[in-house]
This record gives C-alpha cells, sequence and structure tokens, in this order.
C-alpha cells in the first residue's frame, strides 16, 4: 500500500499506516530505523513511501537500535527533520543515544509502540519501555487512539523544532493494541500540513561554511549549567506544547489538553490512565455513572514535562484517585505514575487519597470489568485503610 | 519406532511445546533434525549440553529442546554463551543464531567470539532477510535482492559469514545448506567436537519474506535452487571465478589448532598461582 492518504475525510486504516502517512505529510526528510515488533509496519511503509518517491527522504535500515538512533542525530545535526520507530528491547538498546538526543538538542521524533521489556519475552503491550526511559529528558505524550496518533506525530515536529525548545520528542502508542488496529482516520490535506508545519529551520547545523562543534566535553565547570538549560527548555516547552495543540484544535477541531478529564463533573473518585486503557476506562466510567457512582476519569496525555499544575487542578475535590499504572517499578513504590502523580499532589493541602493498580501488563487484555473491580476494591481501601503501596490486579498464585 | 522419532521423543520438548511456530516448509526444522542427530552422534548427555539462542524465528530453537536453554536477547547469544562457557568450561554449549541476529545486531560479538577462540559451536542459519519481523533486508540479503525496506533492490553488500568468520580468526568454519541434510549433519557433529570456536554457516530459505519477495517459488523450489547454486569446496577449487559467480561453497572453510581460550586462561591461572606460592 502507497500513495496519498484521502485528506479531509474519514477513511480506514490501521494505525502503524496513519503514523506513516503523518511523517511522510510532515515530510521528513530522513528515516533511520531497525525492525522490531510492534513497530514494523510504520518503518515497513515509510520505506516504501521512500522507495516509490512519494516522500523525499534519506532512509536506511541499519544493523541495530543503537545505530539507528546514531544514525538519526548525524541527520538532525546535518539539518534534516529526522524521524524514528521502535519498541521495547529496541528502546531499551538505545539508551545511551537517548540522553545523548537530547542533550545535544536535537528535535528527532520518535513514534515508540509500547511493549513489554524481556525478560520473559514478551511482544504484547505494556509501558515498561518508556518508563524504564522516563529521565531521558525528552518530550513525551501518550496517545489513546489512533486519530490521536496520527495528531500528536504531526504536532510532535513542530513543538520538537520550534526554536525555544530545540528537544526531541516521543509519541507512545500502545504496540499491537493501537499500533495494528484498524480505525476510521481523518487526514488533514498536505497544503494544511504545510501551513501548519513549514520547513524545519536549524538553528546549528554541520556546515563547512560555518563548522559548529556538537556534543564536546564538559569540565564540572560547565556540565551542571548545561543540564539545567536543558531543565529550562524542557520545562519551558510546556508553553509551547499548548499553544501548538491549540492551534491543532483550530484546524481539526479536536483540542488536546496535558491532563484530559472525562465525567469528572461532581466525581468523587477518579481514576487516572495513560494512553489505550483510557477508552476502555471510558466504557467502564459511563456504567459506573448510569449506576449512579460518582466516578470520573483523568488521563494524562503529557508525561513529560510533567503537568504538575494542571493535574492539581484536575483533582480538586475528588477525595479518591485510583492510579492505574502499566509498568511495575520492582522494589519500589508500585507504578511509575503513581509515584510521580502522588508526589505531584504531596504538597497539596486539601487532595484526594491515591491507591495504585497495576494491569495490563505484557499483553494482559483489559476488560472494562477490571475497573469495576479495581473501583470496589479501592473503595474498600479507602475505607478500611490501604492493603500496601500498589496492587497487582489479576495476578495469580 | 522409527529412528528418528527416538530421537524425537529424547530431544524435543515434544508433549510441551508443540507445535513449533515455524512456517511449513521452513528451514529451520531441517536443522533442528540435524543438531538432534549430530549431538545424539556425539554423546553427549541432555545434561551436558547448553543450546543459547537470540531473537528472530530461529531463536524459538531453544524453547523446542530439551536440553539445558537460554533464550537471549537479540544479537546477545554469543555473550551469553561466554558467561556459560567461562564458569563451566565442561558444559558443550551451541549457539544458534540467525543472519541478522548474528551478524547485523550481534556483528560485534561474532567477531569477537572468533577472535577469542572459546570452545563453542556457533550455528548461523543464514535466510538473508529477517524473517520474524516482515521480510526487511538484513546483512546477508543479496545485493539488488528485494524486501520489504528494498522494494526496488538492496543497495547493500552482504556479509559472507563464514569467510568473515575464517577472517575474524574462527578455529573452524563449515557452511552446508539445508537441502544437503546430511552433509549439514555431518558439519555440526564435527564442529560440536571441534575444540576452538566452530562456526556452521547454514544457508536456509525464507519463502513467507525472501522467496514471495523475489519469486523464488515455495519450499522446493528454495530447496532446489540450494542444491543449484551449492559447489562443494574441492570442486570449486577446479572452478574458474567465472564458473563460480552465483555459486555457493560448501563444506569445511578452515580447520586450524589454535590455543583455546579456556586452556590458555587455566595455563596462566596456575603460573600465577605457582609464582604467588614461589614468591610467598
Amino acid at each position: 500500500m502507497s500513495g496519498q492518504p484521502a485528506s479531509a475525510r474519514r477513511v480506514g486504516m490501521e494505525v502503524s499506516i496513519a503514523v506513516s502517512y503523518a511523517v511522510q505529510m510532515a515530510r521528513a526528510e530522513a528515516i533511520a530505523a531497525y525492525p522490531i515488533t510492534p513497530q514494523t509496519h510504520i518503518v515497513e511503509h515509510l520505506s516504501s513511501l521512500v522507495a516509490n518517491g512519494e516522500l523525499e527522504a534519506e532512509f536506511i535500515n541499519v544493523e541495530s537500535e543503537h545505530s539507528a538512533l546514531s544514525a538519526c542525530i548525524g541527520m538532525s545535526a546535518a539539518g534534516a527533520r529526522t524521524y524514528t520507530a521502535t519498541s521495547a528491547q529496541g528502546l531499551a538498546l538505545m539508551h545511551e543515544i537517548l540522553f545523548i538526543t537530547s542533550g545535544m538538542r536535537f528535535p528527532i521524533v520518535m513514534t515508540v509502540a509500547n511493549r513489554a521489556l524481556s525478560a520473559p519475552l514478551s511482544i504484547w503491550n505494556d509501558h515498561s519501555d518508556i518508563m524504564a526511559a522516563r529521565d531521558i529528558g525528552w518530550i513525551q505524550v501518550f496517545v489513546k487512539n489512533g486519530q490521536e496518533a496520527y495528531d500528536h506525530t504531526l504536532m510532535a515536529f513542530k513543538i520538537a523544532e520550534h526554536p525555544e525548545v530545540l528537544l526531541p520528542t516521543i509519541v507512545n502508542l500502545d504496540g499491537f493494541i493501537l499500533s495494528h488496529v484498524v480505525e476510521a482516520l481523518e487526514f488533514l490535506s498536505q497544503e494544511d500540513v504545510d501551513a501548519f508545519l513549514p520547513p524545519y529551520q536549524p538553528k546549528y547545523r554541520l556546515d563547512p561554511k560555518k563548522p559548529v562543534t556538537m556534543g564536546a566535553f564538559a569540565m564540572p565547570e560547565i556540565y551542571t549549567e548545561v543540564k539545567y538549560a536543558h531543565q529550562v527548555a524542557l520545562s519551558n516547552s510546556y508553553g509551547h506544547i499548548l499553544r501548538v495543540w491549540d492551534e491543532w484544535a483550530g484546524l481539526t477541531g479536536r483540542h488536546y489538553r496535558p491532563v484530559e478529564s472525562y465525567l469528572t463533573e461532581d466525581a468523587r473518585i477518579l481514576f487516572l490512565t495513560m494512553g489505550s486503557l483510557t477508552e476502555v476506562a471510558e466504557v467502564a466510567v459511563e456504567e459506573m455513572r448510569a449506576q449512579g457512582l460518582p466516578v470520573g476519569l483523568l488521563s494524562l496525555r503529557l508525561w513529560r514535562p510533567f503537568p504538575f499544575d494542571a493535574l492539581r487542578e484536575a483533582v480538586k475535590g475528588a477525595e479518591l484517585l485510583i492510579v492505574c499504572d502499566r509498568a511495575l517499578s520492582a522494589g519500589g513504590p508500585g507504578g511509575p505514575v503513581h509515584s510521580e502523580v502522588r508526589n505531584c499532589l504531596y504538597p497539596l493541602e486539601t487532595k484526594p487519597a491515591t491507591v495504585n493498580y497495576i494491569i495490563g501488563l505484557g499483553g494482559r487484555d483489559v476488560p472494562p470489568k477490571a475497573f469495576h473491580d479495581i473501583l470496589a476494591r479501592a473503595r474498600q481501601e479507602a475505607e478500611s485503610g490501604p492493603t500496601g503501596e500498589f496492587f497487582l490486579y489479576g495476578v495469580r498464585g | 519406532m522409527p529412528e528418528f522419532t527416538k530421537l524425537i521423543h529424547k530431544y524435543l520438548r515434544h508433549e510441551k511445546k508443540f507445535p513449533h511456530v515455524w512456517c511449513p516448509g521452513c528451514g529451520n526444522g531441517i536443522v533442528l533434525g540435524a543438531l538432534i542427530r549430530a549431538i545424539d552422534r556425539t554423546g553427549f548427555s541432555k545434561d551436558e549440553i547448553v543450546l543459547v539462542s537470540g531473537i528472530g524465528c530461529s531463536g524459538r530453537m531453544s524453547v523446542y529442546v530439551d536440553f539445558n536453554t537460554l533464550h537471549t536477547t537479540h544479537g546477545r547469544a554469543l555473550t551469553f554463551a561466554t558467561g556459560i562457557k567461562l564458569a563451566n568450561p565442561r558444559l558443550q554449549v551451541i549457539v544458534v543464531m540467525g543472519d541478522g541476529d548474528a551478524t547485523a545486531i550481534g556483528g560485534n560479538h561474532f567477531i569477537h567470539a572468533a577472535r577469542r577462540n572459546l570452545n563453542l559451536t556457533a550455528l548461523i542459519i543464514n535466510n538473508q532477510i529477517y524473517g520474524m519481523t516482515g521480510g526487511q533486508y538484513s546483512p546477508t540479503t543479496p545485493l539488488g535482492a528485494l524486501s520489504s525496506t528494498s522494494l526496488y533492490g538492496n543497495l547493500e553488500q552482504p556479509f559472507a559469514i563464514a569467510e568473515l568468520a575464517v577472517a575474524a580468526g574462527a578455529a573452524w568454519v563449515g557452511r552446508s545448506t539445508v537441502y544437503h541434510a546430511s552433509h549439514l549433519d555431518q558439519l555440526i557433529e564435527t564442529a560440536i567436537r571441534k575444540k576452538g570456536f566452530a562456526v556452521v554457516e547454514i544457508i536456509s530459505h525464507c519463502h513467507t519474506q525472501y522467496g514471495r519477495k523475489n519469486k523464488m517459488g515455495g519450499p522446493a523450489d528454495m530447496l532446489r535452487w540450494q542444491k543449484e547454486v551449492a559447489v562443494r569446496l574441492e570442486k570449486a577449487q577446479t572452478m574458474t571465478p567465472e564458473q563460480l559467480r552465483g555459486k555457493i561453497t560448501i563444506g569445511i572453510l578452515t580447520d586450524r589448532d589454535l590455543p583455546s581460550y579456556t586452556r590458555e586462561y587455566r595455563k596462566i591461572q596456575q603460573a600465577a598461582q605457582a609464582a604467588l606460592k614461589g614468591g610467598g
């Protein structure tokens, strides 16, 4: 399959293919990747778009993910709009280069089709890959469906390349659950995308006419200041992210927020989810509301920079917050998301109690019933006190 | 009970782990058969054998055999095997990898394992493509061949795995095809018996990905292709470069006695201990 997607109308398409069209419409100029399930369809389709001359870009299938991101750095340093995609072990193998990308401020966009980390070997979805890369200094967004995957891929380039941002950006989409599903999607026209996303104008690039040094050795006298500059840039990217999302809303009517809320009015109990779990939780929360239960749903779209104020605002009035993690920080406080959420809420004088449920590891299916079970248990815990730091839902033995 | 069925019952986890995941007609089954026949001939007990595999279609092999097994990460099977052999040199460590596994992501480990000369047996199943992930070109995809990431032909020169192993210093290197099943049995048996790093490059076929994209037909056609392109090394020596174009030589490319790492390591230990005692 190749060619241009039909624009401005709804088409049925596999989400991975839609992401590759977003990259094509963004006019990415350079792509390097290594095959790994479940990211493969995105890169495969991009390679055919490039081979067919439908995307003017360099494409290289290198010998490992470490090489893929390294090659992307080279291409971005030369001034190209650069894209890659990976999953699980691939992201883990990139780990060294992830920090180098953000430390050197290359606005590379990457899709992570989230998948469980080995061992045991699993090709199925959870968030253990990206949660192990929490501190890489990239902008990180989660999407709940294919439309969001398309939208956020395009927006990621605009955010990342802003001269005051210049930070790499990851769009997380749940492996298989989203990457391999066929959805009805709306595309923008190429004209609209071109108007929204002009060509990348690198602030610095490797150019023989104007040589620069990149990634040089930093003595203790300067290292901390560079780290501080990175932190300030990532923190300040928040405003740029909101502006880009607002502009997108004007263009498409789809309005994104760092913390999304669903049926939260007068809710005394809130669930908090990320990624595709959000749509399942929406179904469950609708059912709970129909039963007259005062339950609402928050979903964390923006993971980095962490939306402290938005989250503090979103939990106002709630008595209980049930944080659903899709990764386990073994030997620690449980789920990494809960850990950060609790940290965010800690300074508040009035705040909901929080409980942490870890669900959907390694592709374990999470039906709406899981949220009903969790609600019942969490309410019991809220009354009689928590039974532990976290609860691993559905575990046998 | 036929002889081979007895071997299946003895060496495979046939009641637990089958059916296997490989496509009907895949060469991996022939390699698995050759492997257990070869191991049976060497006389090693099941518990003396460790089968280490990486990631990809070939990686599943460690799941199916009833030896000590370790299913590792993509490209790193040889490094895990290095640790096993150093910790317990009495174990017979056999490593199964694919071409992408051994020569792309694990290429660095492969050349250094060859150079280091630990007593390991490395089987590399070369089907010229990443089969499991959807048919992307690998380091052994021929120049100009089609794959899902080279729709108009591969631009990169392929590795010749066996020749690479020879150049990297492996003590013993052989190559055969899955068509030449009994030749393959002998090569694997000889490789296991060899003291030193022994590599068997096994030319196989992925009709599902490589064959389909390059119009090479089904499994039988691709086996026939292996029959047609394979030339015994002895015969190849009598042929001109023109006659050898497009052919694959099979046989033992090198067999040399090199100091094995574990033996040399033991010598150094003994010398160091003797020196310490002498000095004290």
